[in-house]
């Protein structure tokens, strides 16, 4: 642990000090072109008004990784602005680095007020990005030597991109490294998803970024009100897309509760297999989509039970003949199917009772998750607390679950056990 | 789409010829057509249409048709009317189409892009949006803010020749009524189109600009990024309502008599809301509460909920636990709202002699109270195994005797004043066999009046009411 933590005090120092020599520097010497300033950072402190996502839930979604699109766009173009209709500019970057953060903490105050905290993840990777695209550009740019190399064509605009290219990579390493440090998930899985959420809303943002930057060039600060009407059009799609997930999560967690309520299963018992197995999951280094895939799965692996006359005793299918285990699992599968989740729920949920080696990886976790809770003592059910539950897994990696899996739930359990919980 | 009448046909025909006589001057020898950008414009469209045609390089969501308006867009505002004309052309003819004739709508979809670039491009010239626009030899900046009125003009010309024949083919080729073809097409088009329109705009603005044609295609990423967020939302707001169904179905499993029972209460819930003038918004989740308005019956044993006899009162008081199961388990969806409350009391009766609270008027909600006459509507309009449905009129009859002791007499009323109008259909679901005699089949599903509680299915919580049930083995 203490590596990442270490990262992470020296993302924020680095940030820190930036912030303050930037913020210094710009006092001392005064503001250029202040009108440019002030027109820039109000766009960054609306875009950071309209920030969303909700703190402590799992970021299932990629757009949830830049909360503020607009802000994001509005940081680069400053950053990325070398005219203005048609005239140079003057500002350097670190003037830039002093817009962003004083509209970046002007925009946050609202949300501290409404008590949703300061996101001070979010303030940090969004200085550390900028100054870097900043000090890209803006030095090469002031001193003429862009323009003699480069000049002002269709070269600007292409290494304009790949400038944003280089800066979107550099936020997603800035951002798997917080998070590694925040949740210590291996680091490998963690890059990979960010690196995914960059095709989605981390592509709108540089376009609109280079799109503003040189709408500015061209037109003058008229082109900021134009050209950030696309990106609010994406921002609204993935809210409403946001909001859909939620909600299609929560439904589907009010399916598996219907094997509590009918007394199959005892009470907690599927959120606590979802949150335990998604655990594992990460710890296992699977990717978003396929923990969306598992947290599924297990929320809805009892649901075969409905089908049953007789409830199973505490509903601790563990310890079933595996014949009617089996049964059970085709008969879940099959209710599963009508629910519209990916095919591949239904196959882990169909897949779950059989021998681990012919089942694929998340039917494994859910397994043996669904074993640990049903043997451990927090299902009420229990035959004795989660260490006697451990062994008897061990015991069980011949056959039933795989080794690789149980150190891994061990290794979760060692560590408190679960993240915090998502809503519904 | 039926065969064509010879109406729509010669209406497209028509369609086609313009579109040709629009397009056609390009052509013309000395016309001074920009040959390379409206080459490079046609490709750009085709390709974003050819793009939409096949699912999205990550997952399998097809980008809707519509996304790359901003290339026409572009086209108007940088090209004269006619080449204008000629951009939409190859990109519409390949585009993706959902249903056939395939080749008909293609032609159609293409004549009428055409069309309308080309009226939008002779607004856009009439007020002068190409100069407005700057760059070009000498280099001028845009003339912002006054670009932004030939802009919007082009915009709303495009939305409105667009719309025009849209209405035309919906009145010849589907044969609506004019009135209702046309009723807010224009309403729903303008927003859209005017973000496109912006869109366009910026391409345009950045095509003449000295960094050229490659920055403008930035401006397609967004766009095509959100459109593609918006597929995907439809593809999870539809797994989201199977999801729905399968709650349904699964109560369905335990309780085979009321198969199709709860669309149907959604549905009479639905007509009920809408005639007390409900907004739109509550109308959807008091669907939602008709349709699950039973989901706690999953946690009653099937045992009890398949007995055909009497029950005990110890049976009965299990099965009268059902709205409080129910509310138990959609507790955590939030968007159900006030459903919620409609599921835990739409056993509750006006004079407060329901369950689980026995709250009494004012104190039940109005979502439960909707919920409450619907049920017990579809509840005598059905067929149980130990009684056969009953006409709507005598349905209606036994409710009005019941409105102030058992039901809400407001809702009651509008019951009876919305199926006056519309009539009661009652198939929802496929496996349903409809009866020719009349529109209430015989079903398996449903009970009531108001004598047994309404949808309590066979659970009475004043037994001297059973005596309203004719036919009823006792």
């Amino acid at each position: 642990m203490r590596g990442p933590v270490l990262a992470l005090l020296l993302v924020y120092g680095a940030a820190v000090v930036l912030t303050v020599y930037a913020l210094g520097d710009t006092l001392w010497y005064g503001i250029t072109a202040p009108g440019i300033a002030l027109a820039f950072g109000a766009l960054i402190v609306l875009g950071e008004l309209s920030r969303w996502g909700v703190p402590g839930a799992p970021s299932a979604l990629p757009a949830e990784r830049e909360p503020a699109p607009l802000g994001a766009a509005g940081a680069l173009a400053y950053a990325l602005l070398g005219q203005i209709a048609g005239q140079p500019t003057t500002h350097g970057a670190l003037q830039v680095v002093a817009v962003v953060v004083a509209a970046a903490l002007a925009g946050a105050v609202p949300h501290i007020a409404a008590g949703h905290g300061p996101a001070l993840d979010h303030v940090v990777r969004r200085v550390l990005t900028v100054a870097f695209a900043a000090v890209c550009f803006q030095p090469l740019y002031n001193s003429g030597l862009w323009g003699k190399w480069i000049g002002h064509g269709p070269y600007h605009a292409l290494l304009l991109l790949l400038l944003l290219v280089l800066t979107a990579l550099c936020d997603a390493v800035l951002a798997a490294t917080m998070a590694r440090a925040r949740t210590g998930y291996p680091y490998g899985p963690l890059l990979r998803d960010e690196l995914r959420a960059l095709l989605g809303i981390g592509s709108a943002v540089c376009a609109t970024g280079a799109v503003m930057a040189l709408g500015v060039a061209v037109a003058g600060l008229w082109a900021l009100p134009v050209f950030c009407v696309p990106l609010l059009l994406t921002q609204l799609s993935f809210r409403r897309y946001a909001a859909v997930r939620t909600t299609y999560r929560q439904t589907i967690t009010s399916l598996a509760r219907a094997t509590e309520i009918a007394g199959y299963t005892p009470h907690g018992h599927a959120r606590r297999v979802a949150l335990l197995s998604r655990a594992v999951g990460r710890e296992l280094g699977l990717s978003e989509p396929d923990l969306t895939v598992l947290e599924y799965a297990a929320l809805m692996h009892d649901i075969g039970q409905l089908s049953l006359l007789d409830p199973v005793p505490a509903g601790a299918t563990a310890s079933l003949p595996p014949a009617e285990q089996r049964r059970i699992a085709l008969l879940g599968g099959a209710v599963v199917r009508q629910t519209g989740v990916p095919a591949e729920v239904a196959v882990v949920v169909e897949r779950q009772a059989d021998p681990y080696r012919e089942q694929p990886l998340s039917a494994r976790i859910v397994r043996a998750v669904n074993a640990y809770d049903d043997l451990s003592g927090e299902s009420g059910g229990g035959l004795g607390g989660p260490l006697s539950a451990l062994e008897q897994l061990r015991l069980g990696t011949g056959r039933d679950y795989q080794p690789e899996v149980v150190e891994s739930l061990a290794r979760v359990l060692s560590r408190g056990g679960l993240t915090p919980s998502p809503p519904g | 789409m039926r065969a064509l009448s010879v109406t729509a046909r010669a209406y497209i025909l028509c369609a086609l010829v313009a579109a040709v006589c629009c397009a056609l001057p390009a052509l013309r020898p000395g016309a001074g057509t920009p040959w390379a950008t409206t080459a490079l414009l046609a490709a750009l469209y085709t390709a974003c249409e050819l793009l939409g045609r096949r699912p999205f390089l990550v997952s399998a969501v097809r980008v809707g048709a519509g996304s790359f308006f901003p290339v026409l867009f572009a086209a108007v505002l940088l090209l004269p009317p006619s080449a204008a004309a000629l951009v939409a052309v190859p990109g519409a003819l390949v585009g993706h189409v959902e249903r056939r004739p395939r080749a008909v709508r293609r032609a159609w979809r293409a004549a009428q892009l055409a069309l309308a670039a080309w009226a939008a491009a002779h607004v856009c010239t009439f007020l002068d949006g190409g100069a407005s626009l700057g760059g070009g030899a000498v280099g001028a900046a845009p003339d912002f803010p006054y670009v932004l009125l030939p802009a919007g003009a082009a915009v709303l010309a495009f939305c409105l020749v667009l719309t025009a024949l849209d209405g035309g083919i919906l009145c010849t080729a589907e044969r609506l009524p004019v009135r209702t073809a046309w009723r807010g097409l224009l309403l729903r088009s303008v927003a859209p189109h005017c973000v496109h329109g912006l869109a366009g705009l910026m391409m345009a603005v950045l095509w003449r600009s000295p960094y050229g044609a490659l920055a403008a295609l930035f401006v397609l990423l967004p766009m095509y990024i959100s459109c593609w967020v918006f597929a995907q939302y439809h593809r999870e707001r539809a797994a989201h309502q199977a999801t729905i169904r399968a709650l349904v179905q699964a109560v369905d499993i335990k309780d085979q008599y009321t198969r199709g029972h709860s669309e149907r209460v959604g549905r009479a819930s639905v007509m009920i809301a809408r005639e007390i003038g409900m907004d739109e918004d509550r109308v959807e989740v008091l669907r939602f509460a008709g349709i699950l308005h039973d989901v706690g019956k999953l946690g009653v044993p099937t045992r009890l909920l398949r007995k055909d006899g009497p029950l005990t009162p110890e049976e009965r008081r299990i099965i009268e636990l059902h709205p409080e199961y129910g509310h138990e388990m959609v507790r955590g969806i939030g968007f159900l709202g006030e459903a919620r409350a409609a599921i835990l009391h739409h056993h509750e009766r006006l004079d407060g002699s329901g369950y689980p609270y026995g709250l009494a008027g004012g104190q039940i909600p109005e979502f439960a109270r909707v919920v409450a006459v619907a049920d017990a509507f579809d509840a005598m309009t059905s067929t149980r195994s130990y009684r056969r449905a009953r006409p709507v009129a005598t349905a209606l009859r036994e409710l009005e005797r019941c409105a102030g002791t058992q039901f809400d007499p407001r809702m009651v009323e509008a019951l009876t004043r919305a199926l006056a109008r519309q009539g009661w259909h009652h198939r929802v679901t496929s496996d349903e066999q409809s009866d020719p005699r009349g529109n209430v089949p015989p079903l398996r599903g449903g009970d009531g009046s108001c004598g047994p509680v309404p949808g309590g299915d066979a659970v009475p919580p004043v037994a001297a009411a059973r005596s309203h049930e004719p036919g009823r083995p006792a």
